[in-house]
């Protein structure tokens, strides 16, 4: 077309050749009843996703998938309003980034790492990742659950919100880098420190800059320039408890271990000093 | 403390024509004029005076004058007006002024340095009036080749793969502007237009009202921003195109904020936040660090759309532009956005919307020459928004390569809208930048709607007229032909940024 023969940019590299669904459906897919194994291995993200969709639309609520190797955007394309049946995706291996962005009710657990962006603008559904997860985890989460079992990356929570009944959780059994919960405007992160040393403090700077709305709660010590200054240090009260309760123990369902002896550690509650935390500096 | 302010306008009322109908003391929000019953007199405070002329426009026996007070401080040609006014409201204040709508500031407008072209006796010109003549025009990427194959009975079929695109029948779109920015009078009557005209309405970073899908999401771009703000599944598939913001040309590289106060429930439903909490848009979207990470976003939300819309992507006009739009196509965008250095805001510093940015003429003319030179022009629609005012500008902005383009406060002066500059105090007497129903009430969406579908007509009108005088006869042949148009005063290099002649070359 141009004359010069460009090989135009990476995606359409990615994205071209593609094998229909259909085809993948006959080659990669076993069902038994309602649920359906996938072999992902060697697929092109958007060969895998159309391909869950195929699967789905045939009626499989239950998708086991295997060998995915950094495949993104699993979950984000089963937005099927004719759908009523959430369904639930198991991953063995490593998704790729954007996992479940924007997703909308179903339910995702994942058996190794995850990449990062999980849960991108996620707005109802659940998240089990029994690894770590990377940056921007449960970015614009506004409702749903994810449960990571070891660490999360940079910016964490960031502008995480929640608005009429949806409330968002993140639950972190590890630490988080900086920036966590950063602009966080609602919803809740518990972050567990479960593999700090006895003593060892969070190593996340700026934690909650900007917040205005939501509440982390944090098991493990921190220093006062650790934290944003638009956040506040408070106890937990009965309430809070209650909450921080039921999470661990739902986490310990998911991972193992053991939620009292979780629960004997020291907790405490961030929360936003103010709902406008820039209403000041303008004039005029 | 004293602000030490001098005001900005003179109101002047002519008591012989004056009824005491007490109109402009309904009409002003800022409380400029307090009836005296005992006295039967008014009584004017004119420091309050924001100069917006609703008073004016409404009062019936044309009683009332609001004129600029210039001349207050003794002139100085260094030391003008507005910069000693802004000194003084920092020294009161300690804060950063804001402003709203576009920039005021007399840098060089290039659309007023070009003219058009015009057919004489070797090429004929169109007769708009008895010729067809056509304005609809395609956005999204366009196929690499198109490939022809035949069917078995020898019926002829497109083999290449082919891209979502969203067709407007005239190359005018109305430009991003958030509800909590806007009224919902104002958000309507834009809805409104754009369906009537058959063509889309960009809903900014506000959402979009559930009661508002059905009927108008199918004339809708959706934006995408760092806020997420009303971003779910149901929003994006609504929509005919899902536009990321990156940046605005009011203000480049900052972000947003809706402050709380203007969060009513209403807009808090539609921005799905809790009332009252700021609505904090940062400047970055904080999953966009690189060209990769855009990549992502633009592919996750071809994704959550089943690949069935073009995802745009709008930055400002700034330096460089035109290597970051050759990324931004690269990433996989189908629309490029670009928006200049006029471009109107609801609220912005002050500093940033007078000083930050390029002409958007430069950008655009850049912009489609580096990815045309580039061998991916075809692979992306781009859209020109910021400061145009009319049809000429349009169709010149179209004859520099865009493929349409979007106006903003055109549409907002066409509602009423007298660039008084005062969106952001959400006290907008004409009902289009404020939350209070009081003042929102005074726009009738039906009514504002039928307006700017009269400018969108005359628009296409006067566009036609001029196509047919250049000897072109549809919209798109005229998109980058930089020979139908010549530069009047401007220097060369001026000229080589722009791809076009001089007058009389
Ligand atoms: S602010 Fe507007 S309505 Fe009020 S006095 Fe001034 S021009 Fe009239
Ligand atoms: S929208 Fe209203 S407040 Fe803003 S410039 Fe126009 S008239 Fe003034």
């Amino acid at each position: 077309m141009n004359g010069l023969n460009v090989k135009f940019g990476y995606r359409d590299v990615f994205l071209g050749d593609l094998m229909s669904a259909d085809m993948l459906y006959d080659a990669r897919v076993i069902t038994n009843g309602c649920r359906a194994t996938i072999d992902a291995r060697g697929l092109k993200h958007k060969e895998l996703n159309d391909l869950l969709r195929e699967t789905v639309l045939r009626g499989s609520t239950e998708l086991v998938i295997d060998n995915v190797f950094g495949q993104r955007y699993i979950g984000t394309r089963l937005c099927l309003p004719q759908l009523d049946k959430k369904i639930t995706i198991e991953i063995n291996k490593f998704p790729g980034s954007d996992l479940g962005a924007f997703l909308n009710g179903h339910r995702i657990i994942v058996h190794g790492n995850a990449q990062d962006a999980v849960g991108n603008t996620m707005d109802a559904g659940k998240i089990v990742v029994h690894g770590r997860a990377g940056d921007v985890t449960a970015m614009s989460m506004r409702g749903g659950q994810i449960f990571i079992r070891d660490n999360a990356g940079y910016r964490t929570a960031i502008h995480m919100k929640e608005y009429r009944d949806k409330a968002p959780v993140l639950v972190v059994g590890g630490t988080a880098q900086d920036f966590l919960g950063e602009y966080m405007a609602g919803g809740m992160v518990l972050l567990l420190g479960l593999n700090l040393k006895d003593g060892e403090p969070h190593r996340a700077h700026y934690i909650g800059t900007g917040m205005h709305g939501g509440v982390i709660y944090l098991r493990g010590c921190l220093m006062e320039n650790q934290l944003g200054k638009e956040v506040g240090v408070r106890p937990l009260d009965e309430r809070d408890w209650e909450i921080v309760g039921h999470y661990v123990r739902e986490y310990c369902n998911h991972f193992g271990g053991e939620a009292n002896e979780i629960l004997s550690g020291s907790f405490q509650k961030l929360i936003p000093v103010s709902l406008r935390p820039y209403g000041q500096i303008y004039a005029y | 403390m004293y602000s030490y302010l001098l005001p900005e306008f003179i109101i002047e009322r002519r008591e012989d024509r004056c009824i005491r109908c007490r109109v402009c003391e309904r009409q002003c929000a800022n409380k400029v004029h307090l009836y005296d019953a005992e006295l039967d007199r008014f009584f004017s405070s004119e420091k309050d005076c924001v100069g917006c002329q609703r008073c004016v426009a409404l009062c019936p026996t044309d009683a009332l004058y609001v004129r600029p007070r210039l001349a207050d401080y003794r002139p100085n040609s260094s030391w003008t007006r507005d910069k000693l006014q802004n000194l003084k409201k920092q020294a009161a204040t300690g804060g950063v002024i804001l402003t709203g709508s576009g920039n005021d500031k007399p840098y060089r407008i290039y659309w007023d340095h070009l003219v058009l072209n015009a057919s004489q006796v070797t090429n004929p010109s169109i007769d708009p009036l008895r010729e067809p003549m056509e304005l609809q025009t395609f956005l999204g990427r366009k196929p690499d080749t198109l490939k022809i194959d035949y069917n078995s009975d020898g019926k002829p079929r497109v083999a290449s793969e082919l891209y979502p695109n969203v067709p407007v029948r005239i190359p005018l779109l109305l430009s991003a502007m958030s509800l909590g920015a806007i009224s919902y009078p104002a958000f309507k009557a834009l809805a409104i237009a754009a369906k009537k005209a058959g063509v889309l309405f960009n809903t900014g970073e506000g959402g979009l009202p559930e009661q508002m899908r059905e009927e108008y999401a199918n004339n809708a771009v959706v934006q995408c921003a760092s806020g997420r703000f009303g971003v779910d599944a149901d929003y994006l598939n609504s929509a005919r195109i899902i536009e990321i913001k990156i940046g605005q040309g009011a203000k480049p590289g900052i972000g947003g904020h809706l402050p709380g106060e203007k969060v009513s429930d209403f807009i808090a439903e539609t921005r799905m936040i809790p009332r009252g909490t700021d609505a904090l848009s940062p400047a970055p979207q904080h999953d966009i660090y690189s060209i990769e990470d855009l990549s992502m976003l633009i592919y996750a939300l071809k994704e959550a759309t089943n690949y069935t819309k073009p995802v745009a992507v709008k930055i400002a006009a700034v330096h460089n532009v035109a290597a970051i739009a050759s990324g931004i196509v690269r990433a996989g965008a189908d629309i490029v956005t670009i928006d200049g250095i006029r471009g109107g805001t609801g609220a912005a510093p002050l500093a940033t919307r007078d000083n930050v940015g390029i002409p958007l003429e430069l950008a655009l003319a850049a912009v489609d020459k580096r990815l045309r030179d580039e061998g991916i022009r075809h692979k992306c629609s781009i859209m020109a928004a910021g400061g145009i005012r009319s049809s000429a500008d349009a169709i010149k902005a179209i004859a520099l390569g865009a493929d349409a383009v979007y106006i903003a406060t055109a549409a907002l002066v066409a509602m009423g809208c007298t660039l008084c500059h005062k969106c952001y105090t959400g006290r907008c007497n004409w009902g289009i930048c404020t939350q209070d129903p009081y003042l929102t009430k005074r726009l009738n969406p039906e009514l504002a709607g039928q307006r700017l579908l009269n400018l969108l007509r005359a628009w296409s009108h006067e566009i036609q007229e001029m196509l047919g005088g250049l000897g072109v006869n549809a919209i798109e042949s005229l998109r980058a032909n930089r020979e139908h148009l010549r530069g009047v005063g401007l220097e060369e290099w001026e000229l080589n940024v722009l791809g076009v002649k001089g007058a009389g070359e």
